[in-house]
């Protein structure tokens, strides 16, 4: 009813192959745009922007980039948080090295290094598949976390051996650091988050992202058709750790405000995972819906003894919670292996034809 | 040249200067050897029969010596404990799968892998729900292990080898040939590995899937309560035991996914080459602690040159 694609007639190829071919989806979108950009920031609580804002739009962006690699080019990763760990490490020091940088420059910039070091634990990934590969990521995770702790220039030498985020300004507002307000680190990310978004649908849909797909169904055959497999998985490796370390970029320097290398440890590599398989291999729309999930479900899972009147220690609540998302990952994936990015789009398959399926 | 020099030299000197003390260190990286070659053999079991990269083995082996521990501190006695724990992972190989692998059968690698993921993240938050999240003490003195010493002195040196350290080589060695000899001769075992070899055509001579799975993770089990005991007495029980089950990783790696020999001579090497890197090479130059991460770097070398491990089938691609 709502959903009627009646009508819509495609007269081109390039109409055809647009990125809204039906109306609806466009609007769909460009209300929740508007909800993105004008009416959460002006409803939501600094809670809201602590605890669900500012993490979900992080986590889908780091997410987006596992997603690049392991559900677009089909090389499965564990080393996530370790390159979210060189994003963030590599910002720091960019902006304690050269302070007048602006802030969102050397964010980005960040990206880069993280590039370098994916590419360069990508290498591996041209002999070596499937299981062995995941297991040989783990090596960049453990080996990277334990160079943050040991490698004292990275951290400026200082006691805690921890990062510390300075304030940061940029035009006069403060973006960074212990006094810059939520609604302008909301922004931020919001800003960079769209932008990654929209370099990767276009990417994801253009000649890389084919090669990529063709590589990850079966790099046999993509070799013979003529793709150079070595271009195809470095690119993959490359463009997503730049993500990812973005991502991580701004999980330190846009929410946490301060990082100790075991931040950067393999628990949070599975979240990443988590999210960018529960959310759906291969599909953007999937990073969004997985990180509400796992990083919403929590928070609610938190607040429900409270509004029933259950008197739980917190140490029980904190384990229950483990336990649940464990479960919901089991459940979901035996309802919908393909995540719910695929479980949407049957929904809308359904809404299309609904109330009259016949 | 300094550094060529206590990169190069100064490690060996030192071996020979002391070789009582490398004798310790080699002990050592035995022992714990085993014990990685443990964790991997569960893993190695159930990849075998069922193409599973069942992540949850490491935390398999916590939740069973918790289990024991647990049993025991609510006042059954140790043996009768051994024996209720073993009952527990009986159910737990029983509902893992009813609730989660037969929903699965089918899916991609990736879907189980990571379903094994939330099996693990689910026996944590239970675990530390109904045991509590501090650590705990092995009984080791009530299950009859011998707490003491036997000490030599080689070169007119001096190596200390505790007793429980004995016991758990050769428990772990009479567990390997137990396992061995179950799975050459029995007919389980032999169907076991017919399921390894071809699932169709094991399936087509009527090996029932669901016995065999519920079969290879019950042994699993066993094994992971027997790493359970001999690490726990080492090290005390808790969730930070975790983090042994990432060093079966690298295990699986070197030896090959799919080979017991691998499982148990891939323990072994990691053991033994990160206790003499850390000691000889990581301390004095690196700042120690590379324990964390050589096992990694060490099996992501030798894949290189055999992408398939050391002793793993060799990986035949068709299109």
């Amino acid at each position: 009813m709502f959903y009627r694609t009646s009508g819509q007639f495609k007269t081109s190829y390039t109409a055809d192959m647009a990125l809204f071919p039906v109306r609806q989806d466009a609007i769909l979108l460009a209300i929740i745009l508007a909800f993105a950009w004008v009416i959460l920031p002006l409803t939501a609580s600094e809670f809201a922007f602590q605890t669900l804002l500012i993490p979900i739009l992080i986590y889908s962006l780091a997410a987006m980039g596992l997603n690049i690699l392991t559900g677009y080019a089909g090389q499965l990763s564990l080393g996530t948080a370790a390159f979210m760990g060189v994003g963030a490490y590599a910002c720091y020091k960019l902006v304690t090295i050269m302070p007048w940088m602006n802030p969102v420059v050397a964010i980005l910039l960040s990206g880069v290094f993280s590039a370098g070091v994916g590419v360069a634990f990508g290498i591996p990934s041209l002999r070596i598949k499937g299981f062995y590969l995941a297991i040989a990521t783990l090596a960049a995770q453990f080996f990277l976390v334990w160079l943050f702790e040991k490698w004292a220039w990275l951290y400026n030498y200082n006691a805690s051996g921890a990062i510390q985020v300075p304030t940061l300004q940029m035009f006069g507002v403060t973006v960074a650091g212990p006094t810059a307000s939520s609604h302008v680190q909301y922004y931020v990310v919001l800003g960079i988050v769209s932008l990654m978004t929209i370099l990767c649908i276009n990417l994801t849909r253009g000649t890389l992202g084919r090669t990529w797909k063709a590589t990850r169904d079966m790099d046999i055959a993509a070799e013979l058709i003529g793709i150079n497999l070595m271009k195809s998985k470095l690119t993959a490796f490359a463009i997503s750790s730049y993500i990812v370390g973005v991502s991580g970029a701004l999980f330190v320097f846009m929410w946490r405000g301060a990082a100790e290398p075991n931040l950067f440890d393999i628990p949070l590599s599975f979240r990443i995972l988590f999210i960018a398989i529960i959310g759906g291999l291969g599909s953007i729309l999937g990073n969004y819906l997985g990180a509400i999930l796992i990083v919403g479900l929590p928070v609610i899972l938190n607040t429900l003894p409270e509004t029933f009147g259950i008197p739980i220690s917190s140490a029980t609540v904190e384990h229950l919670n483990i336990m649940i998302v464990g479960a919901l990952i089991v459940f979901f994936l035996i309802i919908e292996p393909h995540g719910l990015a695929r479980l949407w789009a049957l929904i809308r398959e359904k809404l299309v034809i609904w109330p009259f399926p016949h | 040249m300094d550094f060529l020099n206590s990169l190069l030299v100064q490690p060996f000197a030192d071996m020979f200067a002391a070789p009582d003390f490398l004798m310790q260190v080699l002990w050592e990286g035995l022992v714990s050897g085993i014990l990685y070659a443990l964790i991997a053999l569960g893993f190695v079991l159930i990849f075998r029969s069922s193409r599973i990269f069942n992540f949850a083995q490491g935390i398999m082996v916590v939740f069973a010596a918790l289990t024991l521990v647990g049993f025991h501190e609510m006042g059954v006695p140790a043996w009768i404990s051994v024996i209720l724990s073993l009952g527990v992972m009986f159910v737990l190989a029983v509902s893992i799968e009813r609730v989660v692998l037969r929903p699965l059968v089918g899916q991609p690698d990736i879907i189980l892998f990571m379903a094994t993921i939330g099996i693990t993240l689910f026996l944590i938050g239970f675990g530390e729900l109904i045991f509590g999240g501090e650590n705990k003490i092995m009984i080791t003195e009530e299950l009859g292990i011998p707490t003491g010493e036997f000490i030599f002195e080689p070169f007119g040196g001096f190596l200390l080898l505790e007793q429980k350290d004995v016991t758990a080589v050769v428990v772990a060695a009479v567990l390997v040939i137990a396992l061995l000899a179950f799975l050459n001769k029995t007919r389980m075992g032999r169907a076991i590995r017919a399921l390894g070899d071809d699932h169709q055509a094991a399936l087509s001579v009527g090996i029932s899937l669901q016995t065999i799975w519920v079969l290879v993770w019950f042994i699993a089990g066993i094994i992971a309560l027997v790493t359970g005991i001999a690490w726990g007495a080492r090290a005390g029980v808790s969730f930070a035991l975790e983090v042994i089950a990432y060093k079966a990783l690298p295990v699986l790696m070197l030896g090959g996914l799919e080979s017991i020999t691998g499982a148990i001579i891939g323990g072994l090497m990691i053991g033994l080459f990160e206790k003499l890197f850390e000691i000889y090479w990581g301390q004095p130059l690196l700042g120690g602690n590379t324990e964390t991460w050589f096992a990694f770097v060490l099996a992501l070398f030798v894949l290189l040159f055999r992408p398939q491990g050391l002793f793993g089938e060799r990986i035949i691609e068709r299109v």
